[in-house]
């Protein structure tokens, strides 16, 4: 029997867990942290960029030793089309002036990276053993059991980061299952190409970066939204709809499926050619924002990142959110502590505050209309793309069609498509979802 | 007095310096006490009264290298009073040896590694050869090493090709799992040892008329001497041995066929065929048959008549175990899977199809030729 | 009891690839792992722990990242981990390995006499299985290679009886202590280990010695220099110039005219191979 006790146990080795780990082992409490992979990162996946301000205020000094692949001067946003696109970028060189607020990281590396760190702070990390439930004392959660012998070990609080397919906190009735239309799967591939033929084809030069983040006809009419980023040697290019869209689809496709098309896309596969496939790999990413964050705090636990829900779909923001959870549970704890203070709920309860007081449930507030906004309204995904796109051509191609015509029947096309209590209601409906 | 001759030696340790500074400062040149080592070597293995037929296919490898450097090629053979030594240097004459270096105690009946490895070190610092091969077997990969780090030279493992370079071995092996060759050699110290696999060389030709003499020399050990005893062998069950490396047909099934229920259709060509059956590594992983019929890298190299390779795509770990086969015949449904690259003729198909069908095809026909031979 | 057990941290050789153009081997993301058939090696000797009490020592000469391999073992219960590691041991081939990891379990021995080493069978990478012969050699080891089983061991008596696998079947040797066995591979399960070895093992520092820690006397026989051999090349194999000749099933209603021609044309190109084929069947 382990019967081993410590100021707290944190469930998981990814940027939340890691974050919440290194915190806490650096106040000097005895954490224990449990991954069930067979290392930090094995079962993580992510686009990837890392948000500099979330990490700043964990690790200062990151940047010395962090692996980082580029950091970002340009973010293009693609409207798809079958065959077109219609974007916007904005690029600027004061991205180019350090610090770096973002970079593309490949998350195999990085979380091995700051897994070092969270070891060097002093928490003691075990890999490959899975937390099988929760030890309660009554309401009390007191420590946990895992899946080897003489598993059980306690502690005054369990902090769950154990990601998006929780199921520590279901079955210790904390919340309810994930539903289906709260969550997006996801599938990515990273391609690998030469530095040069990346700048290349990116306009970027050494240590450059750009990210594109697209939308369109290529999730065929299903919420959800595509990417491209540039990694040193390597692209990384995925695609993800909601659960529940695909489940509903008629024709069935799979998310992969989705990735080949986009992949061929004309706009997109210049950019990917010569590249070869060198990982593969598919997740779940929450997608049910506001309204879908459980309780995150309760009599000893405490839940951190993607197993809160914390996830800002309209930004694809998720690490920054993980890791800014992480040191805010941290630090509830570590003020606890010092105060001797017991960990209950009430006490506990010091970190929902402070969340709410954060961009993190700011955020989340903001764009709390936006997940339902978008299941009531396919026709942002299945008309709009073709719709912008249309109306571009029409624009753009010179024929000799004089420029009020050509309006005339850009118009005409939304009205045809929208009509006009459509479209006020489109523009309604985004106004809500964005204020 | 002393003041004179410093400077003299100086300017000679200066000179031998700047001759044996190689790569890296380490030496590259051989020394002059080593340039009297002459002659090609062949470990003879043999047990319980047959010779491994790897040792010829070295002594084949032997000859060729002897010829390139104008040296001689020599057997050699440890063994017990039971053993016939003397008829297996006749043999070994007919496939190449000039001479065989005989070493006969009761220490030696049956091998182990002790007495084999001062038996073989002690000839090899008498008789002093410039070049020794061994088979890579259980036991001469036990042997080799053990000799090498007695002789403190170097050894080159699984070798898939062996030549001269000016005068010197030129070691050819597969590294990093077979994607890449390396050629290695041993410049500065002698003997260079290599060992090679079952049926990498081929066999060489029989020369009948061909004979040599015999050297022996002592074994100068005693049994109380010997720590390890051997206290039984346990020969392998005849069912259960399998023969991959001399069968002449060998039909092979890899992770494309999708389950162990679909290899069954391997076995039922194999019968069809009398062909012995072989594997993938992610098929011996997987645990559809045996490991001893991992053909590749880590199993079994093969080189039979004729190669069948079902739903294996011919990545460099299982393609460098078979390509020496004289026909390759692949069945993989991806038209562009590597193993087309090198294969003989190839069917883009499904196995599970083609093998049943090429199953009855094969019995058809050859049920017409068995019936007119009887 | 006191065991060392040798590994080694390995590129998952499965996983390498050669660029198409530049020729060079592909190493980005491909993963460090321990030595597959040394994990053979270390569930025995943990099992003889389990049995006779007493410590398993890890010991690895590798690079810094192959902290990483140390501590995997450590996490299935050994005792203990040393990584010997230092600049100087770079491009080490067996003799200058087996010198090193040589003088490495002298200095352990020092500590506690040493009655067992385990190493695997051979490396992914290298595939030579020559390190355990040459450790053996060196430290006058009584040396035991492809070792399927362990039937008997007698630490009083200081002698140990096992099964080693030959051609064409199993020899059962005995012998004394000290001895090193190479472990042949699926000879067992590795364990799952306890929590509390996992947090032991979590706790553990792997301790790191360079060469002089290592006791290493003579340092003209490691790394580089210390290597006999020497690589002189490293090319890609010349891939064959020939591709098959082809033949499509389709949607499966030729097949059987697929396997036919198939049949013909190996038989017409290879006439002996069909009568040896008949004569062997006939017997």
């Amino acid at each position: 029997m382990s019967k081993e006790k410590f100021d707290a146990i944190v469930v998981g080795a990814g940027p939340s867990g890691n974050t919440a780990a290194y915190t806490l082992a650096k106040a000097g409490l005895k954490v224990l942290q449990i991954e069930r992979g067979e290392y930090p990162g094995s079962k993580n996946v992510q686009g990837a960029i890392l948000y500099s301000d979330a990490l700043e205020k964990v690790i200062p000094d990151f940047r010395d030793d962090a692996p980082l692949e580029r950091h970002i001067i340009e973010q293009r946003i693609w409207v798809l089309d079958d065959n077109s696109f219609v974007g916007t970028h904005y690029r600027s060189d004061d991205y180019n002036k350090p610090p770096y607020n973002r970079y593309t990281i490949i998350r195999a590396q990085f979380d091995k990276w700051f897994s070092s760190k969270v070891r060097e702070a002093g928490a003691l990390l075990i890999c490959e053993t899975t937390v099988e439930e929760l030890l309660m004392d009554g309401e009390r959660c007191i420590g946990v059991r895992c899946d080897r012998q003489g598993g059980e070990v306690y502690a005054d609080v369990v902090i769950l980061a154990d990601g998006v397919n929780s199921t520590l906190a279901r079955k210790a009735g904390f919340h309810g299952d994930i539903e289906a239309k709260n969550v997006a799967l996801a599938v990515k591939e990273i391609l690998f190409m030469p530095e040069e033929v990346i700048q290349q084809r990116f306009n970027i030069k050494d240590e450059e970066g750009v990210v594109i983040e697209m939308m369109g006809s290529v999730t065929e009419g299903m919420v959800g939204t595509a990417f491209l980023y540039t990694n040193k040697e390597s692209l990384t290019i995925g695609v993800g709809c909601m659960l529940s869209d695909f489940k509903a689809n008629p024709n069935r496709t799979a998310p992969y499926a989705l990735l080949e098309k986009l992949k061929r896309h004309p706009s997109i596969a210049p950019l990917i050619e010569g590249g070869e496939m060198k990982e593969y790999c598919a997740h779940l990413i929450p997608e049910g924002g506001f309204h879908a964050v459980p309780k995150v705090y309760g009599e000893g636990w405490m839940i951190v990142g993607d197993s809160g829900g914390f996830v800002n779909a309209v930004h694809r923001e998720g690490s920054n959110l993980a890791m800014t959870t992480g040191r805010l549970a941290a630090e509830t704890v570590i003020k606890a502590k010092a105060a001797k203070q017991p960990l209950t709920a009430k006490v506990l309860k010091a970190y929902k505050d402070a969340l709410d007081e954060s961009f993190v449930m700011k955020d989340l507030h903001k764009y709390r209309d936006m997940p339902e906004v978008l299941h009531s309204s396919p026709q942002f995904f299945t008309q709009y793309p073709g719709l912008v796109n249309r109306a571009a051509k029409t624009m753009f191609t010179v024929d000799g069609i004089s420029k009020k015509a050509k309006e005339k029947e850009i118009f005409g096309s939304f009205k045809t498509a929208r009509r006009w209590g459509g479209l006020m209601g489109d523009a309604f409906k985004l106004w809500r979802a964005f204020r | 007095m002393s003041e004179a001759p410093k400077p003299a030696m100086a300017a000679a340790a200066a000179a031998g310096a700047v001759k044996t500074a190689g790569r890296s400062g380490r030496s590259t040149e051989l020394p002059e006490h080593l340039k009297a080592y002459k002659g090609v070597w062949v470990f003879i293995e043999h047990d319980r009264g047959q010779v491994h037929s790897v040792s010829w296919e070295l002594m084949g490898e032997a000859r060729k290298l002897a010829d390139k450097l104008g040296v001689e090629v020599s057997g050699v053979l440890l063994g017990g009073p039971a053993d016939k030594l003397e008829d297996y240097a006749k043999e070994a004459y007919t496939y190449g040896a000039d001479h065989c270096y005989i070493m006969r105690d009761p220490v030696l009946q049956g091998y182990r590694n002790e007495p084999f490895t001062k038996g073989l070190t002690d000839l090899v610092n008498k008789h002093q050869p410039e070049i020794m091969l061994l088979g890579a077997t259980t036991m001469g990969r036990d042997l080799a090493g053990s000799v090498a780090t007695t002789l403190g030279t170097g050894l080159t493992a699984d070798c898939t090709e062996l030549n001269i370079d000016g005068r010197a071995l030129a070691a050819t092996r597969p590294t990093f799992g077979g994607s890449l060759l390396c050629t290695i050699m041993t410049l500065a110290y002698r003997p260079q040892m290599a060992t090679m696999r079952p049926r990498t060389a081929p066999m060489p030709r029989r020369e009948p008329e061909r004979s040599g003499d015999i050297i022996t020399m002592a074994l100068g050990m005693i049994e109380t001497d010997i720590v390890t005893k051997l206290l039984e062998f346990i020969p392998d069950a005849n069912r259960n041995t399998v023969n991959l490396a001399y069968a002449d047909i060998i039909i092979s099934g890899g992770k494309g066929l999708k389950n162990a229920d679909n290899f069954k259709l391997v076995w039922d060509l194999a019968r069809v065929l009398g062909a012995e059956v072989g594997a993938t590594r992610a098929v011996t992983q997987a645990g559809w048959c045996e490991t001893e019929r991992q053909v590749g890298q880590t199993g079994k190299t093969v080189r039979p008549k004729l190669y069948i390779a079902a739903g294996i795509s011919g990545a460099i770990q299982h393609r460098v175990g078979m390509e020496a086969s004289d026909v390759i015949v692949a069945i993989n449904t991806d038209a562009n899977a590597p193993i087309f690259d090198f294969a003989h003729h190839g069917i883009v198909g499904n196995a599970m199809q083609v093998l049943p069908a090429l199953t009855a095809a094969f019995r058809a026909h050859l049920d017409k030729r068995i019936r007119r031979a009887a | 009891m006191h065991i060392v057990v040798c590994i080694k941290q390995v590129p998952d050789s499965a996983q390498i690839r050669v660029h198409p153009v530049t020729n060079t081997i592909m190493r980005q993301g491909v993963p460090a792992i321990v030595n597959p058939y040394d994990l053979f090696a270390l569930e025995e000797a943990l099992r003889l722990k389990d049995k006779f009490g007493g410590r398993v020592t890890m010991l690895c000469m590798g690079p810094p990242q192959a902290e990483d391999a140390l501590r995997k073992c450590l996490s299935f219960g050994a005792t203990d981990a040393i990584l010997v590691t230092d600049r100087s041991f770079a491009g080490a081939d067996t003799l200058a390995t087996s010198y090193a990891l040589t003088a490495a379990i002298r200095k352990i021995g020092q500590e506690q006499a040493v009655d067992l080493v385990f190493t695997g069978k051979q490396t992914i990478d290298g595939d030579t299985a020559q390190v355990g012969p040459g450790i053996a050699k060196r430290l006058g080891l009584n040396l035991l290679t492809y070792v399927s089983k362990i039937n008997e061991l007698d630490l009083d008596g200081r002698t140990l009886t096992v099964e080693r696998r030959a051609e064409g079947g199993v020899q059962r040797l005995q012998t004394t202590l000290p001895s090193l066995i190479t472990m042949l591979e699926g000879t067992n399960e590795m364990r799952f280990a306890t929590m509390d070895d996992m947090l032991r093992a979590g706790r553990c520092a792997v301790r790191k010695w360079n060469k002089d820690d290592a006791g290493i006397e003579d340092v003209s026989k490691i790394g580089l220099k210390g290597s006999p051999t020497i690589v002189s090349k490293v090319f890609a194999p010349k891939a064959r110039s020939q591709r098959a000749e082809m033949q499509e099933v389709g949607d499966g209603s030729g097949v059987n005219d697929v396997c036919l021609n198939l049949l013909q044309k190996i038989f017409t190109t290879h006439p002996t191979l069909e009568a040896e084929t008949v004569e062997r069947l006939s017997a």
